[in-house]
């Protein structure tokens, strides 16, 4: 099960934090600024893995950009990696070359990709596709 | 990932922005919070816009309420508080329009969670969204239930998911999959509700629905013993034929990656195949072939097909598996191992942790490669490897593999001698077959990572030093050697100092040569200049320097010679301020210069401590972080197991109890009738001494404590009946939902005459006048010789508080005397036990015993009450042990 999704650039700025476990707000803010802090300085070579308390966060830097989600010791390392990579490409396709900024400007919207991407910790779509279309519905929406 | 890595800087223009739906406002405060120089600056506007919306939302303002919400949320991630906006959004989820509810879902989620009392009046809004005729605000609500619901919303709201699973919206049903998993984390007893459902739902085409209907029937099989049998027997073909149609399946665009079709439904079948093949030979038979075709066909070149192979590899090791199909899972992990990609290699790690189980010699044969990985310079890789050498261990490797980590201790990183002193010392203190070698390990590890070595670790060190008699010469001259070229490894120069304070004259006159010493020339006054040293380093903390001060006094004794200087040395300190010191100080030369007579016999080496009771005293001192820890591996029960042939202690139930705990029932209560000695259980009544409480008779608790402090407590026979409370510290798993308290009570005491019970009974039945609810009893236990009768009171108000009354009644025609009855429970729940009316259980249940429980279930309507029993007692003084599990409780408790 995911714990938590971070998505935070390099100098520790949180763009996304999504928690599905309940956590206080200065937990939080503590857990943001350790994940930041294990993740930033490893070499590219090193694994895309590091454990943390008693779980494990799965990470990918995309330029300046760390995802981070934390999962359960026994979960696959490489499926996340893998999930995380999905999540990005869907950014991209939905924010066509997305940057930074569409991040910070748009966050709301990247909360409601989250929420068809993954629900309760769980994986919910495996297709870009289908995500893309949904959004596309839920935006007219508007 | 071409595309993405176009992501510009952060400062870039952002002309190309598109426009807000939800107006210019949240755009420009995001504007200008980034434009703030300082973050001063950013307080000031965020103060501002924060008082705006106060003010907005005191006017009740309609029309900004949603825009307020979304710049509310933009604040909250930049780490201010947004408590005041928490009812903003209940009034938003309230409006009737879809982009209203959006934001306002939205918001419940970031601002919100489980815990707030606030959240359980969204749950009639959440009710009536649920049964919308609009499928994207049951989606809206669909998911916010799957994201923060509590247990209570979970039970509200299980009947309105379980019929939108039956919706025929492939998105609405998708979302009620993954809602009903949390529901069923939140409250496993509803797991039956959905298994027929998720069955159901393995039937479909669409790769969302699968993949959540996988994921909830995992949930379910964790959550009840039911579900997973329902599911073996209904699933196993679905699932079977969902990974032959997902691997077999050609190119399919909307679902590749990197040529394989739909990765992740790959992985959750093989995961869900693995809990259901574990166990259950059928079961594993059916999935052989398709598991078989996997492992051959994924091509391992990239990362998704990676992930494929390794859970189809844990899968196979998981499961009751073929020859065959094993040998092709440890072919693969050996493919693995040698791979470059440093997280190929770390999966491979994880994967021999499994295999070791399966084939230790297949693990055993790439030894030296986990080595080499314990020296890499990727932390992660590091951690892994060494949890793997610790299991790796065995009699006949222990040496050349101590020898690898020690050696590589004097190289590996600061933040990474800590895991590896830990491990080094419990390998040490596990597999050490002579002292002498146990001594050494020891001594080079204090040497070289002396700061990092815990306390415990070199308590027992201490404890061992002080039982080897012809051993006590060797360390005392090695200490002394060692502390000459390593003076900042802290415990190195505790244990040190203590050895010379204690053995000071087997260090000058090099008593007990062990052949291959070779002797050493230390004259009286360079031992005290050693101790002198490390009293006056700055580096030496207080401890270290009592420690100082108390070798010194006794080398006084020893050193008749030179007491006068070491009376001087001691009495620098009478002005020390810390009140430690000084009070050492002046008592201590007031000894040496005062009392010559009884010096020598005040100052005599200490008694030689016992190793039995150390070792179970520390063993219930790491009982708490151990249940509270992840499920390492690593850490098992076997810890416990006494270092240099130490005979394991005659009386072990306690330590058996212990043993009993570590899965899963940390909480233990003991309570005893016997009048027999029972050092352990004494013992540990002694550690309590923090926390000491008294029940029943006035008790001698804190003697037992001051006992206990000199080490001699199990060599006094205590004579009045004690009861204390122990708790060691509570450990709160950081990111579960869980606290785990541990407790350990003991209670003994004097066969009790018939009027204390009543005393006792009494409570529980006056309280009945005022509405004790009761429940019908049940048979607890039934053997052939032993009957036991459970009698429940229920308290309203406080459902999960229930008084138990146990009778135990003889089935023989032989009398049982010494009858002990123990329990043990789920951390869950919390247990006091009452002392027992006798401890002569009368032949032919000619009358009986009878004993109260107090149990407390703090999961109350989730979980329910479970209690381990265990009886000993004597027949014609010969031990009889019976124990059983009690988990036919009336419902409700």
């Amino acid at each position: 099960m995911i714990r938590f999704i971070l998505l935070q650039n390099r100098q520790g700025k949180t763009r996304l934090a999504k928690y599905y476990v309940p956590l206080e707000d200065s937990e939080k803010h503590k857990v943001e600024y350790e994940v930041h802090r294990l993740v930033v300085n490893r070499d590219p070579k090193f694994t895309n893995f590091v454990e943390f308390r008693t779980h494990k966060v799965i990470y990918r830097r995309y330029a300046g950009l760390f995802f981070s989600m934390c999962v359960d010791i026994t979960d696959n390392e490489l499926a996340y990696l893998e999930c995380i990579h999905l999540f990005v490409e869907i950014l991209d396709h939905f924010f066509s070359n997305v940057c930074e900024l569409d991040l910070v400007f748009n966050f709301h919207k990247v909360y409601l990709i989250l929420d068809e991407f993954i629900l309760a910790g769980e994986l919910q779509e495996t297709s870009k596709r289908a995500i893309i279309e949904r959004m596309g519905e839920l935006e007219k929406l508007e | 990932m071409d595309t993405v890595e176009k992501i510009v800087e952060e400062f870039a223009s952002d002309i190309a922005m598109s426009p807000f739906s939800s107006g210019t406002r949240l755009r420009d405060m995001i504007r200008a919070i980034r434009a703030c120089k300082t973050a001063a600056e950013e307080r000031a506007v965020v103060r501002r816009e924060c008082a705006e919306i106060r003010a907005a939302i005191s006017e009740n303002e309609q029309e900004l309420r949603h825009r307020n919400m979304a710049k509310l949320m933009f604040i909250h991630m930049l780490g201010y508080p947004t408590h005041f906006g928490q009812m903003e959004c209940l009034k938003l989820i309230a409006a009737t329009g879809y982009p209203e509810k959006r934001i306002g879902y939205l918001g419940l989620m970031l601002l919100l969670d489980e815990r707030q009392e606030v959240l359980m009046l969204v749950t009639n809004s959440l009710k009536q969204d649920l049964n919308h005729s609009n499928q994207f605000i049951v989606g809206l609500a669909l998911c916010a239930l799957g994201n923060i619901c509590s247990a209570e919303m979970a039970r509200d709201l299980s009947p309105e998911v379980e019929r939108l699973m039956r919706s025929r919206e492939v998105n609405t049903k998708k979302k009620a999959a993954l809602c009903s998993i949390r529901i069923v984390r939140k409250v496993p007893d509803l797991a039956e509700n959905f298994m027929g459902l998720a069955s159901l739902l393995l039937k479909e085409k669409h790769h969302g629905i699968l993949i959540s209907a996988v994921q909830l029937c995992t949930e379910l099989c964790k959550a009840s013993k039911d579900a997973l049998e329902y599911l073996r027997k209904n699933c196993i073909e679905g699932l079977v034929r969902i990974l032959r149609d997902v691997s077999n399946s050609s190119y399919a665009p909307e679902y590749d990656v990197a040529g394989i079709s739909d990765p992740f439904l790959h992985i959750r079948v093989l995961k869900l195949m693995r809990i259901l093949g574990q166990g259950d030979a059928d079961c594993s038979e059916y999935m052989n072939d398709i598991l078989a075709q996997v492992a051959t066909k994924t091509e391992s070149n990239k990362n998704a097909a990676n992930a494929i192979l390794y859970e189809c590899v844990q899968t196979i090791m998981g499961i009751e598996a073929t020859s065959g199909l094993c040998v092709l899972a440890i072919n693969i992990l050996g493919r693995f191992l040698s791979n470059r990609d440093n997280n190929i290699r770390y999966v491979a790690l994880n994967m021999l942790m499994r295999a070791i189980n399966v084939d230790t010699q297949a693990v055993q044969r790439h030894r030296t490669t986990i080595l080499e990985c314990v020296k890499d310079a990727d932390a992660s890789i590091r951690k892994r490897a060494l949890e793997l050498v610790f299991l790796l261990v065995n009699d006949t490797n222990v040496k050349p593999l101590t020898k690898e980590l020690v050696d590589y201790l004097d190289l590996a990183d600061p933040d990474f001698k800590e895991d590896l002193t830990a491990k080094i010392c419990s390998i040490v203190e596990k597999f050490s077959q002579d002292k002498l070698w146990y001594l050494d390990q020891m001594f080079k590890v204090l040497s070289l990572a002396g700061n990092h070595v815990k306390d415990d670790v070199w308590h027992a060190l201490v404890v061992v030093i002080s039982n080897a008699s012809e051993l006590q010469g060797y360390s005392v001259r090695s200490l002394y050697m060692a502390l000459q070229a390593f003076v900042d490894q802290g415990s190195l120069v505790r244990v040190a100092v203590w050895c010379i304070g204690e053995y000071g004259e087997m260090l000058v006159n090099n008593i007990g040569m062990l052949q291959l010493e070779e002797p050493i020339t230390v004259t009286e006054s360079d031992a005290v200049d050693a101790v002198q040293l490390t009293l006056n380093r700055y580096s030496a903390d207080v401890t270290t320097r009592a420690m100082c001060l108390v070798a010194l006094l006794k080398l006084s004794s020893r050193f008749p010679s030179i007491s006068e200087r070491i009376k001087q040395i001691v009495s620098q300190n009478k002005e020390n301020i810390v009140l430690e010191l000084q009070q050492r100080s002046i008592e201590f030369s007031s000894i040496i210069q005062r009392h010559q007579s009884i010096r020598p016999s005040l100052l005599e080496r200490m008694p030689v401590l016992d190793e039995a009771s150390y070792l179970v005293k520390r063993a219930s001192t790491t009982q708490g972080t151990l249940a509270a820890d992840k499920p390492a591996p690593a850490v098992t029960p076997g810890g416990l197991k006494l270092p240099n042939g130490v005979a394991k202690p005659a009386t072990s139930p306690l330590a058996d109890l212990l043993d009993l705990s570590s899965d899963d029932v940390p909480a233990i209560a003991t309570a005893s009738t016997t009048t027999a000695p029972n050092d352990f259980l004494q013992d540990l009544l002694g550690i309590g001494g923090v926390n000491s409480s008294t029940a029943g008779a006035p008790s001698s608790s804190s003697t037992d404590i001051l006992i206990d402090l000199l080490s001699i407590g199990s060599s006094t026979s205590q004579n009045g009946p004690p009861a204390a409370d122990f708790s060691p510290p509570q450990a709160t798993d950081l990111l579960g939902s869980l606290s785990s308290s541990t407790s350990i009570s003991g209670i003994k005491s004097a066969p009790a005459v018939p009027q204390d019970m009543d005393l006792l009974d009494g409570l529980p039945s006056n309280t009945s006048i005022s509405g004790v609810d009761n429940h019908s009893s049940i048979m607890a236990f039934q053997s052939a010789t032993l009957k036991i009768n459970f009698d429940f009171k229920r308290h309203p108000g406080k459902p999960q508080e229930t008084t138990i009354h146990a009778t135990f009644t003889n089935l023989t025609s032989t009398s049982y005397t010494d009858f002990v009855f123990q329990a043990a429970v789920p951390k869950f729940i919390q247990l006091r036990l009452d002392p027992a009316s006798g401890n002569v259980v009368p032949a032919s249940g000619n009358g009986s015993v009878t004993q109260g429980l107090s149990v407390t279930n703090n999961q109350h309507g989730q979980k329910p009450l479970a209690i381990r029993i265990r009886m000993s007692y004597k027949v014609n003084g010969e031990d009889r042990l019976e124990q059983g599990q009690v988990s036919n409780f009336p419902p409700g408790l």
